[in-house]
């Protein structure tokens, strides 16, 4: 998740090529808002766009490349579209978190049809993604501004399926703790068509890992993960894709996928099944769940 | 006595940030579900406070302050039996999360909350023996019981959570309650 290298390196080489040209020193910071839910900041260095919660030195949650906006900055959105090698055709979509809008973005520009239902708890994020990421939702996109938990309890009572579900409401350093439950697992797989898919963005580090392991296998069974910087949590109701359907799959949306940065040769040999955690390990529920307690130490 | 005021501190904050726990699977975590608990809260205490003053009027005893704290660990009760299914049926009827969250921590949580309110106005009651102390008497309960306040906060929402289920803090709570009103209720009347 990490760019640090290519971000101090390239205005230090560009500066050195162009001893007369004025360089900002700095990143430019395009836009600061104090949001009902926190502080989100607008940067651009090097031609390169983010939105940053926290302080300036927080976590970046989106990035985009200002000459090729379509282009996934970040592993971890790369390894969220793994999940069209478990379903590559969902019809209907639900993405939890918006952030600068690039899944719904990416979605929008690989399957046209889909209908995508996109759930953004910050109304400040929505506008940041309009006005600064380009974000436009097509014909067959629709916005929903309020918690992703309610959400999603209010589309289970109507019986609404979905073919594919992405969880992305974590940001860097705090987890809506209501949203990583056994039982909100348990609404999002009544949530999912046969074979729908799930892909979650979680964590990779601290003592959160296992009991997050622990809690979605109690949900679902066994589970893919992909693990760079982030880890990737990839699911199939009603069963796991073998490897082969896996390469079969990727074929087939190679030619949309592959132009955004997630090419079938980096994403398929990070699939992994995970497995590993204590036999006993506690799962979360509604009654029991101090997720940024645990994600802290 | 003021372990009966400084509990009831404890228990009306820990309860408070337990109900957020509570309301978040039905109504989520935005900013105005920790309105209305707070909103309910307050005007349970408000309540709370006038109820007990007007009670204290009439033939206080620490045997009756105990008898508080007893309703209050009660009242407590059905948040863990029937709490889910009245957020249930509250989800399915109020459209708007925001009222749909007032009234579900109306309807859990307002009466232990003005029941544990009316201990402090009671035990200032209680306390007072002068027209002179009676403003030292008053402030040594309210640092008491805000005291406990805090402690019930931050033990809470630190250590307790990271250890046990909701429900489980919430019955652990009422034990103690209902043991603190118990030995008010049996202890002898001289008693400060």
């Amino acid at each position: 998740m990490k760019r640090g290298d290519v971000r101090t390196f390239l205005p230090v080489a560009l500066a050195a090529l162009l001893p007369f040209a004025a360089l900002p020193a700095r990143a430019a910071e395009l836009h600061t808002e104090r949001s009902l839910y926190r502080n989100i900041v607008v940067v651009e260095d090097d031609g390169v766009r983010c939105m940053k919660f926290g302080r300036n030195a927080g976590g970046r949650q989106t990035c985009q490349t200002m000459n090729d906006p379509d282009r996934l900055v970040f592993d971890y959105t790369r390894m969220m579209m793994g999940a069209l090698y478990l379903n590559p055709d969902p019809k209907r979509i639900l993405i939890i978190g918006l952030g600068g809008g690039t899944l719904p973005r990416a979605l929008q520009k690989v399957l046209p049809d889909a209908r995508i239902d996109a759930v953004e708890i910050d109304p400040a994020v929505v506008r940041v993604a309009y006005k600064y990421f380009g974000f436009a939702p097509g014909p067959r996109t629709e916005i929903f501004e309020e918690d992703g938990r309610v959400f999603a309890k209010r589309m289970g009572r109507q019986g609404i399926k979905y073919d594919l579900v992405l969880l992305d409401a974590f940001d860097h350093e705090y987890i809506p703790e209501h949203m990583l439950t056994r039982e909100f697992l348990l609404e999002i797989k009544s949530l999912l068509a046969p074979k729908g898919v799930l892909a979650a963005n979680t964590f990779a580090t601290s003592r959160l890992y296992d009991f997050e392991s622990a809690t979605y296998y109690n949900v679902f069974g066994r589970f893919y993960r992909l693990k760079r910087g982030n880890r990737v949590i990839l699911l199939r109701e009603g069963g796991l894709p073998d490897r082969d359907e896996l390469g079969r799959n990727a074929d087939l949306v190679e030619a949309k996928v592959a132009p955004l940065g997630a090419d079938k040769e980096w994403l398929l040999p990070l699939f992994g099944v995970e497995s590993g955690w204590p036999q006993h390990t506690r799962i979360l529920t509604d009654q029991y769940s101090p997720s940024n307690l645990l994600n802290g130490s | 006595m003021f372990a009966l005021a400084g509990w009831s501190g404890f228990f009306v904050m820990a309860v408070e940030l337990l109900s957020g726990r509570v309301l978040a699977p039905s109504f989520g975590n935005s900013i105005y579900v920790w309105g209305a608990v707070i909103t309910v809260f307050m005007l349970a205490l408000a309540v709370g406070y006038l109820a007990g003053g007007q009670i204290s009027l009439f033939s206080p005893s620490l045997r009756r302050l105990g008898l508080l704290l007893i309703a209050a660990g009660l009242a407590t009760l059905p948040v863990v039996f029937f709490g889910n299914a009245a957020l249930d049926w509250i989800f399915d009827r109020v459209a708007d999360p925001r009222y749909g969250s007032l009234l579900a921590s109306g309807l859990l949580f307002f009466v232990p909350t003005a029941i544990s309110g009316a201990v402090s106005p009671y035990a200032v009651r209680l306390l007072v023996s002068s027209l002179h102390g009676s403003g030292k008497s008053a402030g040594l309960l309210y640092f008491v019981s805000t005291f406990g306040s805090a402690a019930g906060t931050i033990l809470t929402s630190f250590y307790l959570v990271l250890l046990f289920e909701v429900n489980t803090i919430l019955l652990g709570l009422m034990t103690v309650s209902m043991a603190l009103g118990l030995l008010a209720v049996l202890r002898r009347e001289s008693a400060p």
